[in-house]
Formats: structure tokens, C-alpha cells, sequence
């Protein structure tokens, strides 16, 4: 693997650039012409209405969508499609959990594309799967099929499988909604855990309350970027309000019920 | 002269062997996707648009197999896309689309099978004739298995992956539509394969049952494909045996039942995932919840004074 010259900027060498990003989904754009800097060792909230673009936002770093314009970069590399580099946590409804598979065979699928289509694993990988059980605290768990674990727990084997890829980037889609108090410290412990082994977590979040407390950094959307920066910074009223009460666009008035026909 | 039927017996008797092993292997081992990925309603519609593509293609080049092995691959085609197509172009949803596409197309199929001159009998088809077994047919048996075997093994994790969750899996690179379209024309070729064995109705029960028993006993995906394999090509061989030796039972009948046997038992009493399991009443867990208040104690009920 080649890379770009280091740079003397050290935080830069940990750097995922966003440029220029715009995603249309029939020719409406839902995001536009977005640019922001986030670095590793950071916990970054993505913040903004019901259809600012937040889920496209996760979707497309992960190589999901096809981007119309804009650049994506990390680690001075760019990034063109889906990557090994960043790992896509899903929502809790898409996952079938009653899946044939124990916390420990979840955990393994992260290593499975490193480790090749039928090679056996070597110890390296099973020690890749034994560390990141150990930092998501699922030992007592790892022989547990993945419907016998409570919420937090789940998340926690999800993380630990990203872990074991060895994902750097984390795009977690609203993983706050609908837990309680003691399971949302478990997952702010989890993602401070993540941040010290030098991981970048991006999250879609809803409650504005709790953003000082979960995170560092944020990045407000509505469509367009409204800001991105560290929380003490970027994080105030005139930018929330700014951030919310703009209608989102979702195309032409033509249509009253909101869908797009194409002809 | 005896020394003549006996061989002939034995060779007879070897063939089915042969033959239901692969064909119950390779689909025992593709059920655990069908099973997974909720497939069975699609693999059904399959297997019964594969007749009226097999009628089509006697009528036009008689018992030719390419033609016959083309006329079914063909025929399954147009009715998933066609329903794929349907669904995505109308208020439809897709199950609907698939349930009529395929009622209509096997019922063009028994329509067509009618006019055939050959001396075939529909019944064969539908439920599947031991003595309908030709060379070949055992030979697209061996074919069709030893391709399909090693391709699935071979895709083995990406296809976990793919089945686990399909947007991950995208994420990660893995070529998800490609995988899915191989997983359709792998169950396509396995059908026309499994077709005169076991006939048109019985072949979902063929595919299913191995799997969906594995299923109910473990947690394990590697289980899930080897251990439906081996009951699938168990089941098949103790069926097609059973249909030789009274031959005037039809053999996917014979099949179905031997795994539908292994499937109730284990739905019944699966130490993990049984219905007995589930019925037996639970013990009421009354003293652990109080015991995480200290200080309180079950009153009445056996508490114990010290």
C-alpha cells in the first residue's frame, strides 16, 4: 500500500477529509456541497432534523451511495467506495437476531475479509477476535447466541466486530435512540474506550442535551453544512437554531405527499 | 439367467444411492440460505415455474435434456424477474406478484404437459418418480452437484456475511448483488437437477426440511450448511429406497416424509429452541428479584428464619 508523503502536521496524518460532497437521490440533492475535517481520537455528534441528511451522510462515507460530486479522503488516501477502513454499524431493526451465530462468530465476521475467502484463521486473527471481545467487556458473553444479549450488549458485539476488522472510522447510525440511563453511560464508556485506542466515531444523534456529555466534536447539517468544529466551539444556539428551524428541502413542491415520481 | 436381474438390481439400486446422496447434499446445503434469507416462498415459485419451461421444450425438441435443462433455467428466470419487475413497478408487493407469476405459469405448465406426444406422465413430474431416473439425468445429477457444492463452500463467508446483514456486507465491499444472483442460479440449476427424483411440489420440502431441523438444534452457521447437507442426502437416500422397493409409491413423497419426521421430532423436542421447551412452565424467579434489595426477604413461601 502506498501512501502520501507524511505530513508535518501531525494531527493531519489522522485526518478524514470530506470535500465538496453532494448526494442526490433523483436529482434532489440531500446532501450539498458539504466540507469538514474530523481526526481520529475523535467522538463526533451528527446533528440535525428528521431528513437533514444525516443517515445519507453515514451511508455515503461508508460507500454506500454513490456520491455526484466531492472527494473523501483518509489518511491522505482517498477513498473512492467501501472500505475495510471504516465499519457501517447498522440500525438494530435490519439485524435477523435470531441469526445462527454466537457473540464470538459475530465478532469473527469482522476478520472474515482480512483472513480470505477459505483460509483458516491464523493467531493472529484469533487474537485480533480475543482483544476485541476483551475491550467491549463480552468475555463471560462470547459463547451467547446474539438474541440472548440486552440492548447494550448487542451494540457492544457489533463494536467489537468493527473492532476486529480493524476499522478506524465508526459510523453509527443514532445508536442513543431508545436506550436508558445506565445503557447509554455503558455506550458512552464504550465510545471513550474506542476514542483512547484512537478510533474516530461519527454518530447520528437526536437528544441536543446530552451532546456535551457523549461528545467532543459535532457536525450540524440541514442539507448544507451549518457547522463543524469542537463542541465548546460550534456548539451554541445560534447554530442549533440555526440547524433546525430552516425547512429541509426535499424537492420541487410539485407532489403534496412528499413522493418522488420519476417519468 | 438370475445372476443377470440380480447385477442388474444391484447397479439399480447403486445409482439411486449415488444420486440421492448428491441431490439431497446440495440441497440440504443450499437450504440453510433459503431458510436464512426467508427464501421459501421464492424458491416454491421457482421450482414451479420450472415446469411449464420443461412441457415448452418437450413440445419443441422432445426429450432432448439440454433442451429440457434451458427450457426450466429459462422459464424460473422470467418468473423471478418478472416478479421482481412487477413488484417494483406497481403498488404490488412482491410475494403477491410472485404467488400469481408462478400459479400462472405452472398452470400454462400441466396445460402444455397435456399436449406433449411423448410418453411421459405428468404425475411423474409433479411428485417425483424413482424409475424415471435415467443416465441422463444422473449425469446433470453429478454435474450440477459438483458444481454448486464447491462454489457455495468456496463463497462460504462472504455469503454469511451477505446473509447477516446485506448493507454491512455492502460496506464492506463485498459484492452483494453478484453473490445474490449466484445464489439464485445456483438454486435454479440444483431444482432442475433434483426435478425428476423428487417432482415439482415436493422439491421446497427437499430444500427446507434439512435446514430448518438443523436449525431448531444449534448455533452454529458451519452446523447449519454441513449438518443440513448430510440429513438432506440422509433423508433422500432412505426415501428413494423406500420408493424403489414399493415402487408404486412416488419417491418425493417418500423423501419429504423421512425429513418431515426428523423436522417434528426436532421441533418438538430440541433442548434449546423445542416447543416442549417452551411449554414447560417456567420457575418463578420471585426470591432472586427481591434478592437484589437488601433486607428483604420471600415472606410466607419457604423463607428461611435464622
Amino acid at each position: 500500500m502506498t501512501r502520501a508523503a507524511p505530513s508535518l502536521d501531525p494531527l493531519a496524518a489522522h485526518q478524514l477529509s470530506v470535500s465538496d460532497l453532494t448526494v442526490s437521490y433523483q436529482r434532489v440533492p440531500a446532501l450539498h456541497h458539504i466540507a469538514f475535517d474530523v481526526h481520529c481520537g475523535q467522538c463526533v455528534a451528527l446533528l440535525g432534523p428528521n431528513g437533514a441528511g444525516k443517515s445519507t451522510l453515514l451511508k455515503t462515507l461508508a460507500g454506500l451511495l454513490p456520491r455526484e460530486t466531492g472527494k473523501i479522503s483518509f489518511h491522505h488516501r482517498e477513498v473512492s467506495g467501501a472500505t475495510q477502513d471504516f465499519a457501517y454499524l447498522p440500525q438494530r431493526e435490519q439485524i435477523d437476531w435470531d441469526f445462527p451465530t454466537t457473540v464470538r462468530g459475530l465478532v469473527e465476521m469482522g476478520r472474515y475479509l482480512r483472513v480470505g475467502w477459505w483460509r483458516t484463521f491464523r493467531a493472529e486473527d484469533e487474537k485480533a477476535v480475543d482483544e476485541a471481545i476483551a475491550a467491549m467487556r463480552l468475555e463471560p458473553l462470547e459463547k451467547r447466541q446474539i438474541s440472548a444479549l440486552s440492548g447494550g450488549q448487542q451494540q457492544r458485539a457489533f463494536l467489537a466486530r468493527a473492532l476486529a476488522q480493524q476499522a478506524h472510522v465508526f459510523l453509527l447510525d443514532e445508536p442513543f435512540t431508545g436506550l436508558d440511563k445506565p445503557t447509554q453511560d455503558d455506550l458512552k464508556g464504550v465510545m471513550r474506550t474506542l476514542r483512547d485506542l484512537g478510533k474516530l466515531i461519527i454518530a447520528s444523534h437526536h437528544d441536543l442535551t446530552s451532546v456535551p456529555a457523549l461528545f467532543d466534536h459535532v457536525i450540524l447539517l440541514n442539507g448544507e453544512l451549518i457547522a463543524a468544529g469542537a463542541v465548546a466551539e460550534v456548539f451554541n444556539e445560534e447554530n442549533v437554531h440555526k440547524t433546525y428551524h430552516t425547512p429541509t428541502f426535499a424537492g420541487p413542491a410539485k407532489h403534496a405527499h412528499g413522493h418522488s415520481h420519476h417519468h | 439367467m438370475h445372476w443377470l436381474t440380480d447385477a442388474f438390481q444391484y447397479e439399480f439400486q447403486r445409482r439411486v444411492f449415488v444420486g440421492g446422496v448428491l441431490i439431497g447434499f446440495t440441497n440440504g446445503f443450499l437450504g440453510a440460505f433459503v431458510v436464512l434469507r426467508r427464501l421459501a416462498l421464492m424458491a416454491d415459485s421457482l421450482s414451479h415455474s420450472l415446469l411449464p419451461g420443461m412441457a415448452l421444450a418437450l413440445l419443441i425438441f422432445g426429450l432432448a435434456p439440454m433442451g429440457l435443462f434451458f427450457g426450466a433455467l429459462v422459464a424460473a428466470l422470467i418468473v423471478a424477474l418478472g416478479a421482481q419487475f412487477m413488484a417494483r413497478n406497481s403498488r404490488l408487493k412482491e410475494d403477491t406478484a410472485l404467488g400469481l407469476l408462478y400459479t400462472v405459469a405452472f398452470s400454462a405448465g400441466v396445460v402444455l404437459i397435456s399436449f406433449v406426444k411423448v410418453r411421459i406422465s405428468l404425475v411423474h413430474y409433479l411428485f417425483g418418480s424413482i424409475l424415471g431416473l435415467s443416465n441422463a439425468d444422473l449425469w446433470t445429477i453429478y454435474g450440477i452437484s459438483l458444481v454448486v457444492v464447491p462454489l457455495l463452500v468456496g463463497l462460504q463467508r462472504p455469503l454469511l456475511l451477505t446473509l447477516f446483514d446485506p448493507t454491512v456486507a455492502k460496506s464492506q465491499g463485498v459484492r452483494v448483488n453478484w453473490l445474490n444472483f449466484l445464489l439464485m442460479f445456483g438454486l435454479v440449476v440444483t431444482m432442475i437437477a433434483s426435478l425428476k427424483a423428487v417432482g415439482v411440489i415436493m422439491l421446497l420440502g427437499l430444500l427446507i426440511a434439512p435446514a430448518a431441523t438443523v436449525y431448531m438444534l444449534c448455533d452454529s452457521y458451519p452446523a447449519m450448511l454441513w449438518g443440513g447437507g448430510a440429513l438432506g442426502a440422509f433423508g433422500c437416500c432412505t426415501g428413494l429406497l423406500i420408493s424403489s422397493r414399493w415402487d408404486f409409491l412416488p419417491s418425493g413423497a417418500c423423501i419429504v416424509l423421512v425429513l418431515g419426521v426428523f423436522f417434528f421430532l426436532a421441533y418438538v423436542f430440541s433442548p434449546r429452541y423445542g416447543l416442549l421447551r417452551k411449554l414447560r412452565p417456567a420457575r418463578h424467579f420471585h426470591a432472586e428479584s427481591l434478592a437484589r434489595w437488601p433486607g428483604k426477604t420471600v415472606e410466607g413461601e419457604g423463607a428461611k428464619k435464622s
